[in-house]
């Protein structure tokens, strides 16, 4: 994506009929580290990858729980994330004061997304730097649905974000078809797959990774590090020793240089279509 | 000139008594089932004790409506704390946000008469008595309601707890073991029963201690 006239402000329109800003507000999604989601009839799976800075510092927490039967993993500017999630609790938080009942899912994303797309139309503002993969449960079962910064939102059987999500979608797109029957083991068992294979040769280990679960019976939970060390061992899928491919940007650098040229400039539709 | 007065109240009592005692690894608090307005009786059957967090217990008598809206400003006070912090609120941080709560509506009170009662951080038992706008202090036990004036004397003859003035500080929480303490408190309910109209048939008593929670109920007279 090159730099142009029109990508100023948020408030200008291309001659092609594009946002940049909400373009490249995109593009901070995509330098995030990825999460990703999938969901079954009954339970949906949050992972995510966990990079720090350096050893000295801890991890970014990309999940957090929204309510018993809510939860976000984030993949950008995560102190954008921080800042939604604490919306969405906040939401959550007040429904259940007036309705005594739990905030239906797909009610809370459309809210979100409104919440993004006023940000896609006031100058004095800009977009939100962060996708979010927003898992929940409600009577119909288990949702997972993807808010992206230009305020569009989407359900998914499994989606994943972030750098080199692609790799773990094209895991996904494999085998999406058994995901509604699955159990709840084998949608984690997917999930930790899926994440291997965006980490492309490292080792996955419980410290590189976070898993949360939210089901049927089972409130929204992250799981703790030894539960899924152990789950890794049991699946055996740590993969071999390959030293870590060190180019991939952190989340907080997501800010306005997005011509650093990270992601390939593809084709000229506007991904806010997609 | 007669100052003009308003010709109805935004309040109502529902009666009820409450009672807590804080022992050395075990806290009792309890209340009574019956809800009335006027000389009538609305339920025989009220829950006047609301769990707002794992290790604190809130009883209160007073305007059930205003109660219930109060617990409910608590319980969701509690669930943005527990997002933020990663953890349960402890007994005296609720104690100290129910005191700010009450006094947030000075002017237009919850009309509430409460009682806070759970575990501290090291475990012991720790009863709150509050006001209707939020003074509150840290005793060894506790009475509020319409039967309040009635067990209160006999708790003081039975518990009575050292003045706070002392010094070197002595422990309100009794040295009364936990079986004899509900025994107590059930003894207190059939005594306020028999002269207090307000109060009667039953009492709900909730128990604390190291292992989690207990329930227990008793019949109460239904005159």
């Amino acid at each position: 994506m090159f730099r142009n006239q029109y990508d100023t402000d948020v408030t200008t329109w291309s001659p092609a009929g594009r946002l940049f800003q909400v373009e490249y507000a995109m593009e901070a999604v995509k330098q995030g580290s990825a999460a990703i989601g999938l969901r079954s009839k009954t339970h949906a799976v949050l992972a995510c990858v966990n990079k720090a800075n350096s050893e000295l510092s801890s991890h970014q927490r990309k999940i957090f729980k929204v309510d018993d039967h809510i939860g976000v993993a984030i993949a950008g500017l995560t102190a954008d994330g921080r800042v939604l999630s604490r919306y969405m609790r906040s939401e959550c938080i007040n429904y259940g004061y007036t309705y005594e009942a739990p905030l239906p899912v797909g009610r809370l994303v459309v809210q979100l997304a409104d919440k993004a797309q006023v940000c896609t139309q006031r100058s004095w503002k800009r977009p939100y730097g962060v996708g979010l993969l927003v898992a929940g449960l409600d009577e119909s079962g288990a949702h997972l649905y993807y808010n992206c910064p230009s305020g569009n939102y989407f359900e998914y059987q499994a989606f994943a974000i972030g750098s080199r999500s692609q790799a773990a979608k094209t895991y996904l797109e494999r085998k999406f078809e058994s995901f509604p029957g699955s159990s709840r083991d084998d949608l984690i068992k997917d999930a930790l797959f899926a994440i291997r294979e965006t980490l492309q040769g490292e080792k996955l280990t419980s410290s590189v990774c976070t898993v949360a679960v939210v089901g049927v019976g089972e409130a929204f939970n992250i799981l703790d590090q030894a539960t899924v060390q152990a789950l890794i061992n049991e699946f055996e899928i740590s993969g071999e020793e390959a030293p870590a491919t060190a180019s991939v940007a952190e989340e907080g650098a997501g800010d306005a240089a997005a011509d650093q040229g990270g992601a390939a400039a593809e084709e000229e539709v506007a991904p806010m279509d997609i | 000139m007669t100052k003009e007065h308003a010709n109805w109240s935004p309040y109502d009592n529902n009666g009820g008594t409450c009672v807590a005692i804080a022992g050395a690894d075990y806290c009792v608090i309890a209340a009574d089932t019956r809800m009335s307005t006027g000389y009538s009786i609305l339920t025989r059957d009220y829950s006047k004790i609301c769990k707002l967090a794992d290790k604190s217990f809130m009883a209160s008598s007073g305007f059930q409506a205003d109660v219930k809206a109060l617990q409910k400003v608590l319980s969701s006070r509690h669930l943005i704390y527990q997002h933020q912090h990663n953890k349960q609120m402890s007994c005296p941080a609720m104690a100290q946000l129910l005191s700010n709560t009450l006094y947030y509506k000075r002017f237009f009170p919850y009309y509430a008469f409460n009682v806070l009662g759970g575990l501290d951080s090291e475990g012991k038992g720790c009863v709150f008595t509050y006001d209707a706008v939020g003074s509150y202090e840290r005793v060894g036990y506790s009475a509020q309601g319409s039967g309040a004036t009635l067990i209160t004397p006999f708790l003081d003859n039975q518990l009575k707890s050292p003045s706070p003035l002392l010094l070197p500080a002595k422990d309100a929480v009794t040295p009364l073991s936990e079986a004899e303490a509900v025994d107590l408190v059930k003894t207190c309910f059939a005594s306020a029963t028999e002269r207090d109209i307000y109060t009667g048939d039953s009492v709900e008593i909730i128990i604390l201690n190291a292992n989690g929670v207990r329930h227990e109920s008793e019949q109460l007279r239904k005159d």
